[in-house]
């Protein structure tokens, strides 16, 4: 272990002692009256640190004795992870601060969640992966209960501990086959082994660990806790389940299949394939019939991960790229989503019921038109950029021979687009009715506002992000 | 400069729609009268220039011209350009489009979004037509559903919604087949330039799927899949049942654009795509397209024969006269395409005009139901003429531009298939039985409905609208080579080249 060790681990330490830092801080003065600072400085930090992982990141190095890889890989999860967090968290500052729902804790646990993050993509062996996982995992738990006095709340927290506790089970299981048929923790080291042919117990141990991370990015079947944790979190938290976290397990799941199990595609290639099919379809089709916003945008989201996840089964260096890009592309419009979600209220009460949004474009035609962009970009319409996300995976399935799952991709957006349409409809064209009110702060009005030119604009260039994905993903497959 | 114009042309539109949408305020009768002006304006300039284009193009060049070409993102390019078979759809586009405008001049309800929708529409509808990259033409094809979606949806009649989502969700499921054919072809050619692909030799050995036999092999495929797209937006039948819905629900501009101009994208792109690109596969699935023209002509015929909402009678005549359109371009042969062509162009000016003569006396009397009107001749003489005159085009008189386009259409598809011929044929007379019966029904007889007898006829600025409407339909209608002369080269080229594509022994395709 070097200094240059360190160096590496740098972002990670530093959050990891600033969220100690700041929890005695708390502690120690003013508790939740500092809580809206606290806020704001972990926001700027996560930019502070993404600005210095995506610019000053260089090269591959794994350190630790082969623990911990630092690699362009890496690094755009890092900085989309990072990012992400930072929208979500001065998002909520005002809805919680009026709801007085904002204590320290929550930018404590937050911070504490992306260093997990942060390790999770950065993970080169079965500990580290499992570390990683379960610091973000339990920290999440804690915030999903946030909201100590509401009973949904509590059942939110506490279904989703006990059924990713499950996952958790299920995924060291694997990891524990894993070992004892490849005889390392070590991700170098497993895929050595798997060169030379895959005994049974081996591709057990992958197929429990893969339903462990299916868990974590909620795609289908072991997306059932999805819709209760969404509806019953308090909304800020809500949306940040619906970002950072899914770009995180979703980049492990990339780690683990290509780092790990690179040679043996073929094994891991179809079980990914089969979620992002059930994935897309179940949550095109089970969102249809719901009312309550929040528990729909979790149907969308597990659909959207069925989309992702093709990009993964294909196996390809292209596949992984469009995987990446439609991650980043798929968190800006949650993020833009949210604001919107966050800001819908009655006398001063969070509304998620979608009838509530009727001729809302009457009230308010600059939010509707803003939301209307989004909506069609997460349905996947040209020329907005949510369509680009589709076409790349689209494109890298094609590319890799695997036509039957494009057509069921194309086949499944079109059963999508009727829900996303279907809140335009109650904005544009819904009964007369008062609609909610949208009271936004001013950093609501910007995220939206500004996602929604971002989902417009995109179109010209996709604002550079093609390359640096493109470098991730010929670092991750090899 | 030069190379840009077809940008210019593309985006001024658009431009002047994100100027109502940022510099516009408040809703007062001067903020509005200003939105249409603005409208009226672009729309027009973007007729002007591109009659210079027009003037400016040169038929007997069969490739492409005033072609721009820039990088863009995922390996594609941004690439634009007309030939003989785009050019007049471009112009077509651009022609009603101010009329359109003008026709909604009492519009008073959102005008200002109103205007921004119709703006960014024609932005959409012209990409689709000058389009040189597979993507970009997607993204156009595409984007276009979201305006007319909410014209549809803001805008429309009483069940305005159904209609929408009827209308979203059936072309959206067309398209991303295509999406997914285009992926394909990517791969094979390598590249999404239409100018390449247009000579890019696509798969046609019969290969087994699933245990069927697929002759024409890759092309069948990819011709299916942009089948489901253009089959759709003809549309035709049995994939048509969204049209009259949607025209029935729109309101009177919003029928105007899709009538005369969002329905052309599929006969354009089956001249774009699918003839050129798969001939083998059009080939191959050539007698199915054929009897479904003709079954669509002679059906929806009838079904327009059994209305009681005009709109909707003039939707299914749509339909019908679609269908001569499908059957001429695959007939394949110089007379049959150039028909389609005309076909297309002429029922942009004829249905876009009995829209609008619906159009009229739905703005007096809010109703489309045929029974609420009857005598209007007696009070409305001048508005008889109008509607009379467009009837006959739309029966195909000879001396109108209606007749040109039928005519040449039944003559191409005599010399392939002397049945389908025959049958489509009886669609002659069964159009002339319900348009004529529609006519009679409204306009003739004594005027004895009492709401009737106060209704007045066309004032000046309806009067105006039309007038262009009725040259065209004359002019091409007496001097048809007006158009062909500048179809007529590009055409040939697309015929012969079909021809050469397809193997000199047809048996030989289904042994290999």
């Amino acid at each position: 272990m070097t200094s240059a060790d360190f160096r590496i681990l740098l972002p990670e330490i530093l959050l990891s002692g600033y969220a100690m830092a700041a929890l005695m801080a708390a502690v120690y003065t003013t508790r939740d009256k500092l809580a809206a600072t606290l806020v704001w400085a972990t926001a700027g930090l996560f930019v502070a640190l993404a600005l210095y992982i995506g610019v000053a990141g260089t090269g591959e190095r794994t350190v630790f004795d082969g623990l911990f890889v630092d690699d362009p890989f890496a690094r755009f999860a890092k900085v989309t992870i990072l990012v992400s967090a930072a929208a979500v968290l001065v998002m909520s500052q005002d809805y919680m601060s009026r709801r007085e729902l904002l204590r320290f804790e929550y930018p404590v646990l937050v911070t504490l969640a992306v260093v997990g993050m942060m390790v999770m993509v950065s993970s080169a062996d079965l500990i580290t992966l499992y570390m990683g996982l379960e610091l973000q995992s339990l920290s999440l738990y804690v915030v999903a209960a946030m909201r100590r006095d509401s009973a949904r709340s509590s059942e939110a927290g506490l279904k989703y501990f006990v059924l990713g506790a499950l996952s958790s089970g299920l995924l060291l299981y694997g990891a524990s086959l894993v070992y004892g048929y490849a005889g390392t923790t070590q991700f170098a080291g497993i895929l050595s082994t798997v060169k030379d042919g895959v005994p049974l117990g081996l591709l057990f141990g992958l197929v429990f660990m893969l339903s462990g991370l299916a868990f974590k990015v909620s795609a289908a079947p072991f997306h059932m806790w999805t819709p209760d944790v969404y509806e019953g979190s308090p909304t800020p938290v809500t949306a940040f389940f619906a970002t950072a976290p899914k770009v995180a397990a979703m980049a492990l799941i990339a780690r683990l299949a290509q780092d790990a199990f690179g040679g043996i595609p073929g094994q891991w290639g179809q079980v990914l394939a089969a979620l992002a099919v059930v994935s897309m379809f179940l949550g095109a089709v089970a969102a249809i019939g719901q009312r309550d916003i929040k528990r729909l945008m979790a149907y969308s989201s597990i659909a959207h991960m069925g989309y992702a996840l093709i990009g993964l089964s294909v196996g390809t260096a292209y596949g992984v790229q469009a995987t990446l890009i439609y991650m980043a592309i798929y968190v800006t419009m949650n993020v833009g989503t949210f604001a919107f979600i966050l800001s819908m209220e009655r006398d001063g009460r969070p509304v998620s019921d979608i009838a509530g949004l009727n001729q809302f474009a009457k009230k308010e035609p600059l939010k509707a038109l803003a939301m209307l962009v989004l909506l069609f970009s997460l349905a996947g319409v040209p020329p907005m950029v949510g369509f680009f996300g589709k076409f790349y995976v689209l494109k890298a399935a094609v590319d890799a021979g695997w036509v039957w799952l494009a057509v069921a991709g194309a086949i499944a957006s079109v059963i999508g687009a009727f829900y996303y349409l279907r809140l335009v409809y109650f904005m544009y064209f819904g009964a007369e009715q008062d609609p909610v009110d949208s009271r936004m702060a001013p950093v609501q009005w910007t995220m939206l506002v500004a996602v929604a030119a971002i989902m417009v604009l995109g179109v010209v260039n996709l604002f550079g992000i093609e390359g640096p994905a493109a470098l991730a993903a010929q670092a991750l497959v090899r | 400069m030069e190379n840009q114009l077809l940008s210019i042309i593309t985006f001024l539109p658009l431009v002047a729609a994100l100027i109502l949408a940022l510099f516009m305020r408040g809703d007062d009768a001067a903020a509005r009268q200003g939105a249409k002006w603005l409208a009226l304006f672009t729309t027009s300039a973007t007729f002007l220039i591109s009659l210079f284009v027009l003037f400016r193009f040169d038929p007997s060049n069969t490739g492409f011209q005033f072609v721009e070409e820039r990088q863009w993102i995922l390996g594609l390019t941004y690439k634009m350009g007309v030939d003989g078979i785009s050019i007049l759809f471009v112009m077509l586009t651009t022609f009603l489009m101010p009329i359109t405008i003008w026709s909604c001049w009492n519009v008073e309800h959102r005008v200002k979004e109103y205007m921004i929708a119709f703006l960014v529409l024609e932005t959409l509808m012209l990409g689709v037509f000058m389009a040189l990259d597979l993507v970009l033409f997607y993204l156009f094809f595409e984007a276009g559903l979201i305006p007319m979606f909410l014209i549809i949806g803001i805008w429309g009649g009483k069940d305005r919604i159904y209609a929408a989502f009827k209308f979203f969700l059936y072309t959206f499921l067309g398209s991303v087949l295509m999406l997914v054919a285009m992926i394909a072809m990517y791969l094979d050619a390598g590249t999404t330039d239409i100018a390449k692909l247009l000579t890019h030799n696509f798969g046609s050995e019969t290969f087994s799927l699933f245990g069927i036999h697929v002759v024409g092999g890759m092309q069948t495929l990819l011709f299916l899949a942009f089948f489901a797209s253009f089959a759709v937006k003809m549309p035709m039948w049995p994939v048509h049942t969204w049209l009259p819905d949607a025209h029935v629900q729109a309101p009177t501009a919003g029928s105007v654009v899709l009538a005369a101009i969002l329905l052309k994208m599929g006969g354009y792109g089956f001249l774009r795509f699918s003839l050129p690109m798969f001939p083998v596969g059009s080939d191959v699935m050539t007698p199915l397209v054929l009897w479904m023209s003709a079954i669509a002509i002679v059906y929806t015929s009838l079904v327009a024969l059994a209305q009681t909402d005009m709109k909707k009678l003039i939707a299914y005549s749509s339909v019908a006269h679609m269908g001569y359109v499908t059957m001429g371009i695959f007939a394949a042969n110089q007379q049959g395409v150039d028909g389609a062509i005309f076909q297309m162009l002429s029922h942009g000016f004829i249905s876009g005009a009995l829209f609008l003569c619906v159009g009229v006396i739905y703005d007096r009397m809010h109703t489309r139901e045929i029974d609420a009107y009857g005598g209007l001749v007696n009070r409305m003489p001048a508005y008889a003429l109008v509607f009379m005159f467009f009837t006959m085009a739309n029966v195909g008189l000879p001396g109108t531009s209606g007749f040109v386009g039928e005519f040449l259409t039944l003559m191409g598809i005599f010399q392939v298939n002397t049945w389908v011929a025959a049958v489509a044929t009886t669609g002659v007379i069964l159009s002339a039985a319900y348009a004529l019966w529609l006519y009679r029904r409204v306009v003739f007889g004594d005027l004895i409905k009492e709401a009737l007898k106060s209704i007045t006829d066309m004032d000046r600025r309806e009067k105006a609208i039309f007038a262009p409407l009725i040259a065209m339909t004359l002019i091409l209608g007496v001097y048809p080579s007006l158009v062909t002369d500048i179809i007529g080269p590009s055409v040939a080229a697309l015929v012969s080249d079909y021809h050469a594509a397809l193997p000199a022994d047809p048996a030989a395709l289904a042994m290999h």
